[in-house]
């Protein structure tokens, strides 16, 4: 089954995919253009693997790492499909990262890999975006490039873990304005599904609703202000997200302070 | 007396009382509790960011390093990192060590509870986002590099001690000079100040909610001072702040607790 989270008519929904359309938990049927999109999930704890594909690790010319790159993100930063994500007026290089995020669905701890995939809710598509100008080297990628507001967008649904046969096979593609720019294979992770739960499970615990998102394969392109970003999974969905300016976010410190000192005259 | 807002363990309102930080007592239904008396729960509920390198010492203790490769320069940017939820813990929960591990870095940090939305606010009404402040342990397994995220190192389950309470913002009269003291066993082993942050608290909340939200109920910790305390299994751990009280915790190995907790 394919679930997701909506508002609509007023009101946040559960949903689930029937015959391509959108069923609320109330019994409505809707189409997907009719609701607001949001994250499948409830984002709480989301760990986040860097450099998990050896062929994306030689792309940003660093050698394939020995133990996970994990790092984490809070909820500020997730969005649903069809969101916006902005790109500030000063980057010169933001770029999209198409990952497989796994849901966990259960309390996890000290779990083993011939285990791991009980422990697992479901899938779901992220868009891991990055802000390489940005970045620095304590604790990289750190939380200015990866952790802004709206800078993840997650979904459209969580696909029930029961209906992907092999999710360490499935193939990723973005698009950005319907051209294809990054293709990749989840078989190419470095550390798998069960290695991820096995590893995170081992020193801390996963509770259900954490999100792992697993990394992603070569193929990133800078992306400008107006392109409609796409990010694909094979069996899981399709995630669109476009990239506005600061132009859309008006509210500025100084303009504030400014509108501040004018009232107190 | 002062304002706060704390959590009992096993309730789940947030009470509201007056408490007194120097005595370390409650005033609940017109009596006095002292806070051993209590169990508590950790008195926040959103996403707690901590700042590594915000103390003049320790920025200076990583010295001509951060010239070097891997950092290759100093820090421009406030460097964040997140406290999951796995990690709070009330005041007088045990703090687990892990298997294998034989002394935790003690983090005394000055906890900045957010009460509204902030996003990019600027310095003069920085403040005004603040609901109050905490204590946080922002405990460690010790490492020296600082150049990937130390998610395996500090986000272990019980390694965030918070509490007992949020003094209200209106109580303490500066954050940026705040005593921050740490004890093992009743014996001082640390002792600084938030004057010596590199980022103010309210330079530290522009500077952050310039690139990210800050929601009602997130918790900002200003930060750890250098050459942070080691302890092991069986000590008491208090982390005392001027005008806030303290929060104690004890060490206990992983393998003697119980879903966390000691039986």
């Amino acid at each position: 089954m394919r679930r997701a989270r909506v508002a609509y008519s007023g009101a946040i929904h559960e949903a689930i995919e029937r015959n391509g359309q959108i069923q609320l938990n109330d019994g409505r049927i809707v189409s997907e253009k009719e609701v607001v999109w949001l994250p499948p999930v409830e984002p709480r704890t989301v760990f986040v693997l860097g450099l998990n594909y050896a062929d994306h690790a030689k792309e940003l010319s660093f050698t394939a790492p020995t133990e996970p790159l994990v790092f984490l993100k809070g909820p500020n930063t997730f969005i649903g499909h069809r969101g916006q994500t902005r790109r500030p007026n000063d980057v010169t290089f933001m770029h999209y990262e198409c990952e497989l995020a796994v849901v966990i669905g259960r309390g996890a701890r000290k779990v083993k890999r011939d285990n791991a995939y009980e422990y697992v809710a479901g899938y779901t598509v992220a868009n891991d975006y990055a802000f390489r100008d940005y970045l620095e080297n304590y604790y990289r990628p750190n939380l200015r490039v990866k952790n802004r507001d709206g800078c993840t967008p997650i979904g459209p649904w969580l696909v029930d873990a029961s209906d992907i046969d092999d999710p360490m096979n499935l193939t990723l593609r973005t698009y950005v304005n319907g051209k294809l720019t990054q293709e990749g294979n989840t078989k190419d992770m470095i550390f798998d599904i069960p290695a991820l739960i096995e590893y995170l499970s081992s020193f801390m615990t996963l509770n259900a609703g954490d999100i792992i998102l697993t990394g992603t394969p070569k193929g990133s392109v800078d992306t400008k202000v107006g392109d409609e970003v796409v990010t694909e999974i094979e069996g899981i969905g399709r995630l669109a997200n476009t990239i506005v300016g600061d132009d859309t976010f008006t509210k500025d410190a100084a303009k504030e302070n400014w509108a501040k000192h004018l009232s107190q005259l | 007396m002062s304002k706060a807002i704390f959590k009992l363990r096993g309730k789940h309102l947030i009470e509201e009382a007056n408490v007194n930080v120097l005595k370390r007592t409650v005033e609940l239904d017109g009596k006095q509790y002292g806070t051993e008396m209590l169990s508590f729960d950790a008195p926040v509920s959103g996403t707690v960011y901590g700042v590594l390198l915000n103390y003049k010492g320790a920025l200076h203790t990583l010295g001509d390093a951060v010239n070097q490769p891997p950092y290759k320069e100093p820090p421009k940017a406030p460097i964040l990192y997140i406290k999951p939820v796995n990690t709070y813990s009330g005041n007088g929960m045990p703090i687990p060590l892990p298997e294998g591990v034989e002394e935790l870095e003690m983090g005394a940090a000055l906890g900045v509870v957010i009460g509204k939305p902030a996003t990019r606010v600027s310095t003069s009404q920085a403040l005004e986002y603040v609901a109050g402040y905490t204590i946080v342990n922002d405990v460690s397994i010790p490492h020296d590099s600082v150049y990937r995220p130390a998610v395996n190192q500090k986000a272990r389950d019980g390694f965030c001690p918070i509490g007992p309470w949020v003094i209200e913002r209106d109580a303490v009269a500066n954050p940026d000079q705040l005593r921050v003291r740490v004890f093992i066993n009743d014996e001082m082993k640390q002792e600084n100040t938030t004057a010596n942050l590199i980022r103010s608290v309210s330079r530290l909340i522009v500077d952050v909610t310039d690139f990210m939200t800050l929601n009602k109920g997130d918790v900002l910790l200003v930060g750890v001072p250098e050459k942070a305390p080691l302890a092991k299994a069986g000590d008491r751990v208090r982390v005392e702040i001027d005008e806030l009280g303290c929060l104690e915790n004890t060490i206990v190995p992983e393998s003697e607790l119980t879903g966390g907790v000691a039986l």
